[in-house]
């Protein structure tokens, strides 16, 4: 399954705060 | 909802949040509040049963104990032997006092801890109710 991986913050929030769904941030320093 | 946050493309963000150290992964509820926060690697099934911790604390903290309590509940039946789970046990012991007010569930959790999870600090946590 692909996931759709967000990446502003502030669309991000709104868009769990509509859809009434929890965000999960995941902060990497890893090597593309 | 997944949100990439990578620390050359989004520095800005780790100020935002307070990441200060990486991996990071935060989990908030629909209203932007953080709820879970897991720091560093861990194993596919330990990180695993943190995801689902992290969903299950945003059940309890919105006191939708009855979803928090079922999440707990599938935790500890997906991931009994990960270190998330006596903290899983726990916590599915107090939704459902809190979803019910029945109170002799929480009196029973000494003597599961003691079975199961004897060395667990959350064994400690549960030794003042016992009877």
């Amino acid at each position: 399954m692909k996931v759709h991986w967000r990446k502003g913050a502030d669309a991000a929030l709104a868009e769990a705060k509509t859809n009434k769904k929890p965000l999960l941030m995941d902060f990497s320093a890893a090597p593309a | 909802m997944p949100l990439a946050a990578h620390i050359k493309e989004r520095p800005a963000y780790f100020h935002r949040f307070d990441a200060l150290w990486t991996p990071s992964v935060l989990i908030l509820d629909p209203n932007g509040e953080e709820r879970y926060r897991i720091e560093g690697y861990l194993p596919v099934d330990e990180f695993r049963a943190q995801l689902e911790m992290g969903l299950a604390r945003v059940a309890f903290m919105s006191k939708d104990f009855a979803d928090a309590e079922r999440r707990y509940a599938a935790i500890l039946d997906r991931y009994a032997n990960t270190k998330a789970a006596p903290e899983a046990l726990y916590w599915k012991g107090v939704s459902h006092y809190k979803a019910t007010n029945d109170h002799t569930v929480l009196g029973e959790l000494p003597g599961m801890f003691r079975q199961q999870y004897p060395d667990s600090i959350w064994a400690m946590k549960t030794a003042a109710w016992e009877h």
